[in-house]
Formats: C-alpha cells, structure tokens, sequence
C-alpha cells in the first residue's frame, strides 16, 4: 500500500508548504496571485498547526444587504482557518427579543472573498481607455500624488461643484475606515455635489411623505402576530435573510401556521419557504390589483369606514381637501367617477395583473376579513416605471381594512428596523449645497450645466441649477460607475468621453468592472485586514433590535493593501490641511474611542474600547414589537402624522400642486407602464425582464466569489411556457436582447415565474467576450436609464427583451 | 455502543440559500466542483389556460438538503476494496485517506452521491459529521451555519422520536438501499421518493 502513503505525505509536504506561503505572503505584502491555492490550504494548515492555540476573534459582514451579521473568525498562527456563526452562546439567545445574527451563505464565503484572485494588490494608473482594462501598477506616493494634483487642477478649473462622491455600498461600516473618509476630505476640501434618494428605494423614500410621512411600518418581530400576512414585492427570506433577521420573523409566522399571501410575478423562495398562496402577478400592475379589490371592498361594504372618515384625506368626496377638484377621490378612481371614468373591477384589472377576476375578489374578501392582517411592501415593487404609485396605494388597502397601527396589522409600509446609536466617521457640513438625484450622475458628467430644479430637468435640490458638469468623482467600495447603473452601453458612452468627466478616483478591494473605468485605483484592506466597528444603523436591520460588533484584524493586510482612512489622512497632508482632517487622531483606536464614547452617551453602560474589544458583540433589543403610528389610530387629532394634513394623505394637496396629473397624480393611480406590459414594444421585444436581488450577492458584492458561484450560478428565469415556444431546455445557453444591448447565460427554465415575465438576478459583474458581449450576466446591459417621475429613482425592474437559443 | 448519529432536516423552514453548502465547504476546504452538501431544488407543475389568464396549476417547489446519510447500511463501506471506507462505533461514515486508492467504487455504490474524489489529493472525499466538532461536542458546521434553524442532528432514534421516522422525500433514492441515518420533516407540498411529477432544477448539484 505504497501509493496512499504516499499521497498522505503529499498532503502534509502541500499542508507545511501552503501555511508557510501564506506567512510569507501575509508577512512581505506578498505580491503573487495568493488566491489561485487556496482551495486546498486551509484545513491542511490546520493540521500542520495542530499544536498551536485556536483563536476565536469576532469579524463581520458589512455589504449592503442590511444585515451587518457577525462571524467567528478561527485563527490560528495568524491564519484565518474557518468561520463559524455569531458566537453568542445559545444559552444568552433569547429568540424573542434577539435572535442571533446567524449570517447567510455571504457570509460564510468570506474567506474566499478576501482571498480572492481579483483582489486589488497595489496601486495602479489606467493605461488604455476607460474601460479597457489595462492598468499599470504604481507606488502609493505616485498614486497619492497624481489624486492631489487632479484635485487642485480640477478646483482652480471648475470649482468644488464640480467634484462628486459616487453612489456606493460595498463597505457599510461606521469605520474607521469608511466611505467618510473620502467625504470628510472633500468637504474639508471645499465640498462636492450631494445625493439623494438610492438606487434601493427612492420611490419610496421620496414619496412615502405624501402618504404616512413616517417611513416605516410595524417591526418584523411583529408579524407572527398576524392571522394573515401579505406580502407585495417582498421576499425577506432571501434579501434579509441572516442577522438582519426579517426572514427569521417570516419564517417563524409561516412555521407556525400564518398563512401568507404573496403577490410577485416570482414564486420567490419566501413564497416556496413559507407556503404561501402565490399571486403571480404582471410586474408594474400591482396598484391596478389592489384598486380592484378596493372596488370589491367598497361594494361589498368590507372596509372601515370610520377610520376612513377620521384619519385619512381624500379618500372618499367627503374628505377631500379643500381645493381639490370634485371626483378626484380614492373612491371615485375606484368606483368609474374620477376623471377617466372607468370602473376599477377586477374584470377590468385581470387582463391587466394576468390575475383571474374571481381571485382578485376572493383575495379581497380574504384580505378585508381576516383580522388581524399584516400588509407589507418591499422595495422591490417600487423600482420600476412608475414605482411611486404602489408606494403610495399599499397604506390605503392597510388602512380599508382596519390593519393600519395595530399589532399583528401594519401600516403597508415596509418592515421597521432597530437602530443601534453610534456614530462613525464625522463629516463636517458640506459647502456645497447643490443635492442631485443619485441616479442622475451621468446626467451631470454628460450636461451637468443644464440640470436645474425642476424634476423633468433632473430635480436638482439646494440651488437653482448646477455651475458644471462632474469633473472628479470619487467612487469608494461601489461599482455604481458601470455594473450596477442601468444601460451599461449608454454610461460606457458618457464615461469614455474624457473631456466630460476628467478624473475618477476608484478605492477599492477588487478588480470590479467599474475599476476598468477608472483613472486610479487604490487597494483597500477587508475586514479581515483592519480594526473595525460595525453596526447596524437606519433600517437595516428588521427584527426589532441591533448590534455593535468590533471586527477584529485578524491578518496582516495583503499585498500593498490600506484602509482608505490613511489614505484620506495621505491627501490632506498633501492638500495642506493633514492635521485638521485627523483632528488629534493618530490612530484606528483613537476614531473608534470617539465612536465608542457616542454609544456610551445614549447607552451609559457601553463598555470602554478595551472591553468592547474583549466582548466583540453587544446587543440591544426592544422586547415589544414596534406598532407603526398606534398612537396616531388612537388618537388622530393629539398624534397626527407628520403629512401637510397631519392625516393619511390618499390625496396630497402637495402633488396636486406640482400638476403633472399623468405622471404624479393627487392620488395614487394605475399608471401602465413604458416597457411594461401593455407596451405595444412587446410585438418587438415580448418578455418583461426583472433585475432582482440574489441569494449568493449582496448587490454585486460576492459576485466573484467561488463557493457562491457555484452555490447558484447566475442564469436568466424563464417561464417553462416561454421557454418550449423558443425551443429552450432548463440550462441551454440563450441570447437576451433588446436595442440596448445584449447578454448570454444560461436558462433557468421553471414553472416559478409567470409567463411573459424573465429575471436576470442584479449585480452580475459585466464581462465582453471578443464579440463585446456581455457573457456573465450583467442585467444592467439591458436596463433603461429613464428615472421614476417624482423620486428620478432607478426602474431596474422594468425593461423589455426577447430571447434566443444560442 | 454508542448511538447511530444522523442529520435532520426540516423542510418547513428550509429556504434552499445553501448556506449549510458554504459553511461545509469554508469548515473543509473543499475545492470547487466537491460537494459534500447539497441543496436540490425539486419543482413540478405547470401553467393552464383558464378563461383569458394563464395560471399555475398544482405549481409546487420545495428544497432537500442533503449530505452523507450515513447510512446503517453503508454500501460504500462494503464495495470499498482497501477498507478506506469505514464506519465509527457512532455511525458515522468516513474515509482514511491513508488507505484510499481513489478507485471510486464508493462513489459508484452511493445512491446519494456522497463520496467525492477530490482530485488533487487523489483520494475520496466525504462528509463525516464534521467528526472532529462532534468529538469535542460542538454540532456539525451545516447545522450551525443554518439561518433558519433547519437543521439538527442527533442520535437518529432521539430524532425519529422527536421528528418522525420520514426519509424518503424525492427526489433522494429509496431508503431501502441504504437505511440512511436521516430523519426529514415534509412539509405540504413534498413529495415522496420515486415521484415523477417534478424533476431537479438546479443542474449545479448533479
């Protein structure tokens, strides 16, 4: 039995090889492509360092999925060996007010994600176009050097409103080393154009104040109260589904016998995991669904009509505002006596929602009697053509039904989130008070001078209009610049104009499509690789509770690898103001005490740095359920909203006055769609195609990743019937198309879609094959670049194409 | 004697993430292609005409996570020529990669598709139960890495006794090959061993 001894000793000569490459690696900044092994390293340098203490130290994810989860990290003579789930020991796990932060597979993969082959190793400068691909490494002080002068050069020239800093989310910590880095210097600087909105929610954020005011509804942690959940443009298990932990509160309804009700034109895996009757709608049709079953509810007398009467504006003639003109009500859109005259039924809405009319009035005779119902939207249905109206329709059915502030109810608003108060890096206030719309960027590289206030001119906030076009942008951890905006051939255009957008600025760890359109690009250390504070803040985090994790360093940064804090302190030095921008903090541990003491003031026993740095973890949690606006159902008049009407605003005499009836009507309205479903484009390019968001990417973070890639690859969904008209069998390889562009993949051939709906799972990372094809599944080659009529939000979801067997 | 240690799986709260995939393979170090748990996603159905709409009719998908069964009668124990293949006074499966020749006879034998030759080290591969957690009385990485709290393991009689004795979910072969040491909970929609109505979508995991 020679030869098995001999591959035994093969595999302790590649263990003893493998731990001492990656010493050395981790020890000189190793240059060599550290990740082409990895595979077969790990576990056999845990057997070669048998003998040596395991180490378990807390690390985290911190993408822009909102979960923010917490890891074990097993090091062992400074490796990382394997991870394991939040260490909070099972017996302090008290499931009801705080679930462990369990993370999903994302997070599982990280190892391989620091390791990765395309990790950024060293500075470098673009050589070829933008685009291209071909770069030149460089030292740090040339790097550095060239972003000082570019910074000057581009000030004296056009003035700090020229200088923008660019949409992103690969790092969502508070730091130090932040995308607040890169602010505090440019505001120092003199500033740079602001955002607002998100590519995540901007229908949503800008228009939910037209209806509640308040953005969110009740707690995740509350839905297991309800009798009956709805879920619209929602699918929780999959898009928060580790410690954010709103799939664990969905899961925990369905387990114990909630029914659910799901409208999406997929049969998501939250509808497969909770069981759900699954609506399968048309996508951009859901307002058109539920305005029929408001019409079967005011017809069959299924609605609240006190509350109606009490707490909402415009819902029926009677509540309208003054001013408003007659048979501009909820009630008359529904009933055929609004402008349009059409009777909302659901014979009128099933051609439209795919949804046969007897089920629409059943769905609503379930939905207005089975008490008490938790009706919740997700961003998902609002990011398409005219996503503000779903937004603002949701809240009435809540509100008809007598579900709005109550437990177990909600208010149709999205799930609430907890909070944990700590701040991060702090920026000082902006000079420059210009705001665009963040999806407009590349209207402001391609006619920045003739973007003004007004919406249709690209609804710029703070001034009047804009002084210039964007000359310098900063794009730290995003890959906004090209992969995840829409119409990739179209910002390829704008971008590779030189003379438009001068200069781009990209810190990063990996070599993502949108490096390949940048002028430098600055390594950046993970997680792994920094001293950290992460914590999960805003409405990341969906069960009612939230964290401050440290995130230890637990290797040597790789290669040339730096966090961007130093790099910001590098430029301010450079830019004359180097003490100002650190302000006495020489040190990570001198920011994070600053951050700490900020928890410490709202929660007086948060430990000191050394023992926050012991513990890892600390947790807060509210063991009651947040009940979005009970006060308010209480009493309207001592609670009021926060709206121009201090009540629930079906009409808002705010979008009145902007008097684009069409597009931003008084009251929510089924408004069918530009390449939507009754688009007579669809004789040309007959399938809708969604852009949604996949279980192995937060975004288009972890695309590169191995484990995850082959979890589950990237592939467009296509309904059976479709598919069999084309000639296409589950995993052929097709052609997706339309006038913007074109993509190959594989087929996802299934029976969970609807027919004439396909998805092209966002954040696939664009890659041309030598035709100029798009080969990885970028979905945004397809998107169109045309904003939502009010937020000028993203309308990834929206888009017309047609496909074939290749 | 010690008990027979199985795996549970409780479909009612599987969400088919892979999450239990991952974490094996980061805890391993199992290279691409090596798959020592995996997730099938069965799916049947299909969508009629009814009136002027399309709708799905009997439409249903559920998710089967699966790894070694480490069954009471492991066939790839006994097909395996130089006594690599071996099973713990605990039941579990493992290989010894001292004594595998990588001739693969397990992996032919295995209904499950367990045993995976990895060929760099040119031996079989396999999952044990994370055999050196369970030693020191942790839980096998898949069952803590689960979001969902979907997995368990056990002695497999605690488990029957807990969960049923159901372990013939399709589309996993006929238990009555191996007498895998697996205890799943169905839920509504899942079918048993030998349906035909549906068949496996994600060709990643054959």
């Amino acid at each position: 039995m020679t030869e098995p001894n001999f591959l035994a000793k093969a595999l302790t000569e590649t263990a003893i090889t493998r731990r001492s490459f990656l010493k050395w690696s981790a020890a000189l900044g190793g240059t060599a492509a550290l990740a082409g092994g990895m595979n077969y390293g790990l576990k056999a340098v845990k057997e070669a360092a048998a003998q040596s203490v395991e180490e378990l130290k807390t690390v985290g994810c911190y993408h822009n999925c909102g979960g923010r989860c917490i890891l074990g990290a097993v090091v062992k003579d400074g490796t990382v060996v394997r991870l394991v789930p939040d260490p909070t020991p099972k017996s302090e796990e008290n499931l009801d007010s705080n679930p462990r932060a369990i993370p999903c597979l994302r997070g599982r993969s990280q190892i391989h994600r620091v390791y990765a082959p395309e990790r950024l190793k060293y500075p470098m400068k673009r050589v070829g176009k933008r685009g291209e691909g071909k770069f030149e490494r460089i030292s740090w002080d040339e790097a550095l050097n060239t972003i000082a002068d570019q910074m000057k050069r581009i000030k004296d020239k056009y003035g700090n409103e020229a200088f923008y800093y660019q949409y992103a989310s690969g790092s969502n910590w508070n730091g130090p080393d932040s995308g607040n880095a890169v602010t505090r210097l440019l505001a120092m600087f003199g500033g740079f154009v602001n955002m607002y909105g998100s590519y995540s929610e901007a229908a949503y954020g800008q228009i939910i104040g037209f209806s509640t005011s308040g953005y969110s509804g009740n707690s995740a942690d509350d839905i297991p109260n309800a009798k009956l959940v709805v879920l619209i443009g929602d699918n929780s298990v999959v898009t928060r589904a580790g410690g954010d932990n709103a799939g664990y509160w969905v899961m925990k309804a369905a387990n114990q016998g909630t029914k659910f009700i799901i409208i999406d034109p997929i049969m998501t895996d939250t509808v497969m995991a909770t069981q759900a009757q699954w609506v399968p709608i048309n996508g951009g049709t859901d307002v058109a669904l539920l305005a029929a079953m408001a019409h079967v509810m005011i017809k069959e007398n299924l609605y609240d009509k006190e509350f109606m009467a009490t707490h909402a504006v415009g819902f029926d003639e009677d509540t309208l505002p003054e001013g408003a003109p007659a048979n501009s009500s909820w009630v008359s859109y529904v009933m055929g006596r609004g402008p349009d005259g059409i009777e909302k039924t659901p014979e009128w809405a099933s051609p439209i929602t795919g949804i046969p009319a007897e089920t629409i009035a059943s769905l609503a005779r379930q939905i207005a009697t089975t008490k008490p119902c938790a009706i919740y939207q997700n961003w998902g249905v609002q990011r398409r053509a005219y996503g503000e109206q779903i937004v603002r329709t949701v809240p009435i059915i809540a509100a008809m039904t007598g579900n709005f502030g109550i437990s177990g109810g909600n208010s149709g608003n999205v799930m609430n989130g907890g909070y944990f108060p700590m701040s991060g890096i702090p920026v000082p206030e902006n000079p420059v008070k210009a705001s665009i719309p963040c999806f407009l960027w590349p209207d402001f590289v391609s006619r920045g001078e003739q973007m003004t206030s007004a919406l249709e001119e690209g609804g710029v906030r703070g001034v009047d209009k804009l002084s210039t076009g964007m000359k310098f942008m900063w794009n730290h951890a995003g890959n906004m610049i090209i992969n995840q905006h829409a119409d990739v051939n179209l910002t390829t255009k704008i971008l590779q104009d030189e003379s438009k957008l001068e200069f781009i600025v990209t810190s990063e760890v990996a070599m993502t499509p949108s490096c390949k359109f940048s002028d430098i690009l600055l390594p950046e250390t993970t997680g792994f690789e920094a001293d950290e504070i992460i914590t999960g803040e805003g409405h990341g985090m969906k069960g009612n509770h939230a964290w401050a994790l440290y995130n230890h360093q637990i290797i040597q940064p790789l290669y040339e690898c730096k966090g961007i804090m130093w790099a910001a302190g590098q430029l301010a030095d450079r830019l004359g103001f180097g003490d100002q921008f650190r302000d006495g903090h020489q040190t990570s541990d001198d920011w994070m005490k600053d951050m700490v003491a900020t928890a410490q003031q709202a929660i007086p026993d948060f430990p000191s740095l050394d023992d926050f740095k012991k513990t890892g973890i600390y947790k807060i949690s509210n063991p009651e359920p947040i009940i979005a606006f009970a006060d308010f159902r209480a009493d309207p008049v001592a609670h009021p909203l926060q709206t121009e009407t201090g009540k629930l605003e079906i009409y808002s005499p705010a979008l009145a006055k902007l008097n684009n009836p069409k597009e931003i009507p008084a009251i929510p309205m089924y408004i069918p769609e530009w390449e939507g479903v009754s688009d007579p484009l669809r004789e040309k390019y007959p399938l809708m195609m969604m852009t949604t968001h996949f279980v192995a990417r937060s975004h288009s973070t972890f695309e590169n990743v191995d484990y995850l890639r082959e979890a589950h690859p990237q592939a467009l969904w296509i309904n059976v019937r479709d598919a069999e008209q084309r000639g296409i069998k589950n995993g052929d390889m097709i052609k997706v198309y339309n006038d913007r562009g074109e993509v190959h993949l594989p087929a996802y051939v299934t029976n969970r879609i609807r027919p004439g709906v396909t998805n092209m799972p966002q954040g696939a990372w664009y890659s041309l094959d030598a035709n100029g094809v798009d080969v990885r599944g970028c979905g945004n080659v397809l998107t169109n670049y045309r904003p939502t009529p009010y937020a000028r939000g993203c309308t990834a979801h929206t888009n017309l194409v047609q496909v074939e067997k290749l | 004697m010690a008990k027979q240690l199985g795996f549970f799986v409780d479909i009612n709260k599987c969400t088919g993430c892979k999450a239990c995939q991952v974490a094996c393979k980061d805890k391993n170090d199992l290279p691409t292609g090596i798959r020592w748990r995996r997730v099938f996603q069965y799916e049947g159905g299909q969508w009629v005409n009814q009136g002027s709409s399309v709708i799905p009719s009997d439409v249903y998908a559920y998710p089967v996570s699966a790894a070694c069964m480490h069954c009471q009668n492991a066939v790839c124990t006994q097909v395996c020529p130089s006594g690599a293949m071996y099973k713990r006074e605990d039941g579990i499966v493992q290989v010894d990669a001292n004594k595998c020749i990588g001739c693969r006879y397990c992996s032919w034998a295995c209904p499950y598709g367990a045993p995976q030759f990895n060929e760099s080290l040119g031996v079989m591969t396999k999952c044990n139960m994370c055999v050196d957690l369970v030693d020191k009385g942790q839980r096998p990485a898949c069952v803590e890495a689960c979001p969902y709290r979907a997995l368990d393991f056990g002695a497999v009689d605690e488990l029957q006794a807990a969960h049923g004795n159901f372990n013939a979910p399709a589309p996993l072969p006929d238990p009555n090959i191996t007498n895998p040491s697996v205890v799943y909970n169905p839920n509504k929609v899942t079918k048993f061993t030998g349906d035909t109505s549906g068949h496996i979508m994600n060709l990643e995991e054959l």
